[in-house]
């Protein structure tokens, strides 16, 4: 007889999945969702390649949100005048059609990007394992989930199977002690985190967050945090479950019906990890030591508080680690030493799959309202409902009077292939997940910062200390 | 898959940590189908200037790694997008064997279900053997997957560990998708039993 002992929610959620095993130590791990982009004809093309069968099509979504354009759709994929890019959007709708999978396709006003509209739809709940077309699949651990990216080969697996042969990740535990400090986001914590341990900190690992500065954030902040797991390397992050979980997902579109509503809540009561439970590793962040963070580098764990300067390669003993800063330093055209306050910016972006939801968007015009834009500056919201809810309380015309401007929901200039894209040589702030280099536009240069921050930067024309405007109020 | 067993091949050096699938495949070329050749696109940005000149502090752009099968990467290879273009785009350029202390996860699946074998090595010892390959007078690697060696043209040889279902699909080029068929009442059955535990999860009519 095995013992009881304490699991982690990872633990748990793992267990209930396991549809067999083999003695070589890798298990076939059952996929309740299946999250589908622009980018899955690889997958289809497979699928029709070796002639298989779409297992569940009620368990797959399909998403139009990398390629839309985020300007004029009153005609439709006719406003896209790049024809390859044009047919990265019809590829999904034929696709999805073809396999009678549910789509959020350009003209539906629940379209946008798929790790906002997955939460926002109810599609996301906790104790589901949720395998996405898409690195950052890891922010629907937010909600309680065990969600991953995979590639298109593991997609096409999965359409087929329903399941991925897994060897169980190590688990990391991220334990965040106190609460974020005024004027500091949860963008903030994250960027501290990755800073922390490393763009490969948490290779092999799924990370769990935890403690009173995870309990303290809302849902949506906790997505933010989950949404970067993958730049630590880890390929998923979750948070145990509470009370604003659930009260998130009551009445969602695809939200347990009534009568399964307190049957799927006993269930999700029992999910977050038990007191006593055993991780692999576990790391203590102090969230009342966190500041605005801007990053300096092409790496998502090149940053520093805002009000802190470049760093000096030649202070950094390990010689590969001052190679990588040095040529980061020139690719964003920084010097050591220089005041990260003192560097002007091109451009601003305020959007992603990171910071796009509401509660972004009202932090971001907070800082706008009664202001002007010193750079061109775009707001693109996560979904259309969001973007909708936005106009209801009048956001957008605190963005379009500050001579922002205000486009319509997909993953734009975070990743830069919709047409969206930087200049050679401009500096944006921007509120996405990703500075490396090329990322948003070749030659461009980003620094990822929180919609506070990138507002703040809009404002001024350089990167500021967000607190520092909101002080003059 | 094609299977693997061993290669020879000429071996090439790329020093850089954290080498993200942005820089293997630059997401602007995602869209473009595989049948145009993604051989071009290897590495793109790193490989050409904004002119689209070869760079000549570029070490893939040295002649002497021209016909390259292996990489000797640093750590945390392949991070960031889970794009398997950047997988295609290896394969297309000759590459069937990376090196590296560590991959980013998603990547390494990605190569697996395409046959490129990813090997993992400390640290010190990858950093070595890029050492030596790049100023051996022949840059050249053996590998044998079944024996699990590294062997260097001076017949210095170093053993590694594949996972053992990773060295199982690769020696036998097996589709993944057909071994997990064969699973299917296993499937079945959980799938049955899961839905009547959770019946919120059923897939809702449409």
């Amino acid at each position: 007889m095995v013992q009881q002992s304490a699991k982690t929610i990872f633990d748990k959620i793992w267990d209930s999945h396991v549809v067999t095993r083999r003695d070589d130590g890798e298990s076939l791990i059952y996929i309740d969702r299946l999250l589908l982009q622009e980018n899955s004809f690889h997958a289809f093309d497979k699928i029709r390649r070796e002639n298989r069968r779409v297992r569940n099509p009620g368990q797959a979504f399909a998403f139009a949100d990398h390629y839309v354009p985020t300007t004029d759709r009153t005609r439709g994929l006719d406003a896209i005048k790049d024809p390859e890019i044009r047919n990265m959007v019809e590829l999904i709708e034929s696709d999805s059609r073809a396999h009678d999978i549910a789509l959020f396709g350009l003209g539906d006003v629940r379209q946008g990007i798929l790790h906002v509209v997955g939460p926002e739809q109810g599609i996301t709940q906790p104790g589901l394992v949720i395998a996405g077309a898409d690195s950052h699949t890891s922010t629907h651990g937010a909600l309680g989930a065990y969600a991953f990216g995979i590639g298109s080969s593991e997609v096409a697996h999965v359409l087929a199977v329903q399941g991925l042969w897994r060897v169980r990740p190590k688990t990391m535990l991220i334990d965040v002690i106190d609460t974020l400090p005024p004027g500091t986001t949860a963008k903030d914590l994250i960027l501290a985190i990755i800073g922390s341990i490393g763009a490969g900190g948490a290779v092999g690992h799924v990370i769990e967050y935890a403690g009173p500065g995870i309990r303290g954030l809302s849902v949506e902040e906790r997505m933010t945090v989950c949404n970067m797991s993958i730049e630590a390397g880890a390929r998923a992050g979750l948070v145990s479950p509470d009370d604003k979980v659930f009260d998130y997902i009551k009445g969602r579109p695809y939200a347990p019906r009534e009568d399964d509503w307190d049957k799927a809540l006993a269930y999700w009561r029992a999910l977050p990890s038990d007191p006593g439970a055993a991780y692999d590793r576990r790391v203590e962040i102090t969230a009342a030591e966190v500041a605005p963070m801007v990053t300096w580098g092409t790496s998502p764990d090149q940053s520093a508080p805002v009000t802190g300067r470049v760093p000096d390669p030649t202070e950094e003993c390990d010689p590969e680690n001052r190679r990588r800063m040095e040529r980061s330093l020139a690719y964003m055209d920084l010097r050591p030493r220089q005041e990260l306050r003192s560097v002007t910016i091109n451009r601003a972006f305020i959007g992603s799959c990171t910071n796009s939801r509401i509660e972004d968007l009202r932090a971001a015009a907070a800082v706008v309202q009664g202001r002007q834009a010193r750079v061109p500056a775009m707001v693109v919201p996560g979904s259309g409902l969001i973007k909708l809810q936005a106009e209801e309380e009048g956001l957008h015309e605190i963005f379009l009077a500050a001579g922002f401007e205000w486009r319509e929901p997909g993953c734009s200039m975070c990743v830069a292939i919709n047409g969206d894209s930087l200049k050679p040589g401009e500096r944006c702030a921007s509120t996405s997940n990703r500075n490396f280099e090329g990322r948003q536009g070749r030659g461009g240069r980003t620094h990822l910062m929180s919609p506070a921050m990138a507002a703040a930067a809009a404002v001024s024309g350089h990167l500021c200390d967000v607190r520092d405007l909101l002080a003059e109020e | 898959m094609e299977p693997f067993q061993t290669l020879t091949a000429v071996a090439a050096p790329l020093g850089q940590s954290n080498i993200n699938t942005d820089q293997i495949f630059p997401a602007r070329m995602i869209k473009k189908p595989r049948t145009v050749g993604y051989a071009q696109f290897t590495f793109h940005d790193l490989r050409r200037d904004d002119r689209g000149e070869l760079r000549s502090d570029f070490s893939l752009n040295q002649t002497r790694y021209d016909k390259a099968g292996v990489l000797i990467a640093g750590i945390n290879f392949g991070c960031g997008s889970s794009r398997e273009g950047a997988v295609y785009t290896l394969l297309d350029s000759g590459f069937r064997v990376l090196i590296a202390p560590s991959f980013g996860d998603i990547f390494a699946a990605n190569c697996l279900k395409n046959g490129l074998l990813t090997i993992v090595l400390p640290e010190a010892k990858v950093a070595d053997l890029r050492e030596a390959i790049s100023t051996a007078p022949d840059p050249r690697l053996t590998i044998d997957l079944e024996a699990e060696t590294i062997t260097r043209a001076s017949g210095e040889t170093l053993a590694f560990l594949p996972e053992p279902f990773q060295k199982h699909c690769l020696l036998n080029g097996l589709n993944e998708i057909d071994l997990s068929l064969a699973f299917h009442k296993e499937i079945g059955a959980f799938e049955a039993a899961h839905r009547a535990r959770l019946p919120w999860l059923a897939p809702r009519q449409r």
